[in-house]
C-alpha cells in the first residue's frame, strides 16, 4: 500500500484515491523541435531503481496535480510537493541525499 | 413547476447503524480562491458561518460551508433558498474571479447514525476514519465512486454523485448488516 499526502489537502490518500501520471519534470518538446529531441520527450523515461519523481492527481478528493519523490524499490516516500515548479525543492533534494548517499542527484 | 424529488425518496435501512437517504437539499458550489476580496462575507451571508478552513465543515442551523479544495466550497442550504443564495453570492462577488452553480439536482445525500455508525464507512472508504476530527470533511472512494463525508454528534453525512445513488444505498446498507460489525 502506498499513502501518499496530497499537499493542497493536507489529507494522506491511498493509492487508489490517486491517479498516477508518469514521470515528473519532463521537459517538453513541441513543435520545431528535432524528431530525436521529440522522441525522447514521447517516449524516453529514467526507469530507475531507486530514487523517482513522478506526477500524481488526487482524482478522488481535490482533482489537482501534485509531485512525488519515492523509492521504487522500496516503495518509501521521500515527499510531496505542489506541481508548480519545474524542479524539486531544495530540501527535499537534500532529505533524499541524506537517506541515500550513493544516489546521483536529479541532473 | 415540478414537484422536486430526492433520488431514492428517503430510502431507509436499519442494520448495526442506520442508513437513510435525505434531502432533496440545496447544494451550491462555489469556486473561488480564499484570498477573493468579499469570499467571506459573501459566504457568510448565503450560510451563517465562517468561511471554512483547509479540510473543515463549518455549521449553523441547517446549513453548511465545507472546503473541498484550494478553491472550491460546497454550500448547503434548503432546497428552495437555493436561488435566492445564487442572487446573494452574485451580488457580493461582483467583479470577482469566481463561479457560483446550483448543484442540488446533481447530488445524493445520506445521513449514517449509531453509535457504528462509523465502521460502514470503514469497510468502504481507504480514509483513516479513527483520525477523522469532528467537522473535517473526507473525500474520498465510496467503493468505486468518489463521495465525501463529515461527522457530527448523532452520526456521518455523505455525500455523492445522485447518479450512483442507488449504488451507494446498496454498499451502505450491506455494509450495515447486522451480525457485521468490525469491533
Ligand atoms: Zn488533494
Amino acid at each position: 500500500m502506498l499513502l501518499l499526502e496530497c499537499p493542497y489537502c493536507g489529507v494522506k490518500a491511498e493509492e487508489t484515491e490517486l491517479t498516477a501520471g508518469g514521470e515528473a519534470h519532463l521537459k517538453r518538446f513541441g513543435p520545431g523541435s528535432s524528431g530525436e529531441e521529440f522522441e525522447a520527450y514521447m517516449f524516453a523515461r529514467k526507469n530507475p531503481k531507486g530514487v523517482h519523481f513522478e506526477r500524481w492527481r488526487h482524482a478522488y478528493g481535490c482533482g489537482k496535480w501534485f509531485l512525488a519523490a519515492r523509492c521504487t524499490a522500496t516503495l518509501e516516500v521521500f515527499g510531496t510537493y505542489p506541481a508548480q515548479t519545474t524542479e524539486p525543492p531544495a530540501d527535499l533534494v537534500e532529505k533524499i541525499k541524506a537517506k541515500r548517499p550513493d544516489w546521483k542527484g536529479t541532473k | 413547476m415540478s414537484k422536486v424529488a430526492s433520488a431514492l425518496g428517503g430510502a431507509r435501512f436499519d442494520g448495526f447503524a442506520s442508513v437513510s437517504e435525505i434531502g432533496p437539499l440545496g447544494m451550491i458550489t462555489l469556486r473561488a480562491k480564499p484570498d477573493v476580496k468579499g469570499l467571506a462575507a459573501a459566504v457568510k451571508a448565503v450560510t451563517g458561518t465562517k468561511l471554512p478552513a483547509q479540510r473543515r465543515v463549518e455549521r449553523a442551523g441547517d446549513k453548511v460551508a465545507a472546503w473541498m479544495s484550494p478553491d472550491e466550497y460546497l454550500l448547503i442550504l434548503p432546497y428552495a433558498e437555493v436561488k435566492a443564495a445564487l442572487a446573494t453570492l452574485a451580488d457580493k462577488l461582483a467583479g470577482q474571479h469566481h463561479l457560483a452553480v446550483d448543484v442540488s439536482d446533481a447530488r445524493a445525500v445520506f445521513r449514517i447514525e449509531g453509535a457504528e455508525a462509523a465502521q460502514v464507512l470503514m469497510k468502504l472508504a481507504p480514509a483513516d476514519l479513527t483520525a477523522l476530527e469532528p467537522g473535517e470533511i473526507r473525500r474520498t472512494r465510496i467503493a468505486q465512486v468518489a463521495g465525501a463525508f463529515w461527522a457530527d454528534e448523532t452520526g456521518f453525512t455523505l455525500v455523492c454523485f445522485r447518479s450512483v445513488a442507488g449504488y451507494v444505498m446498496g454498499l451502505l446498507s450491506h455494509s450495515a448488516q447486522p451480525g457485521s460489525e468490525l469491533f
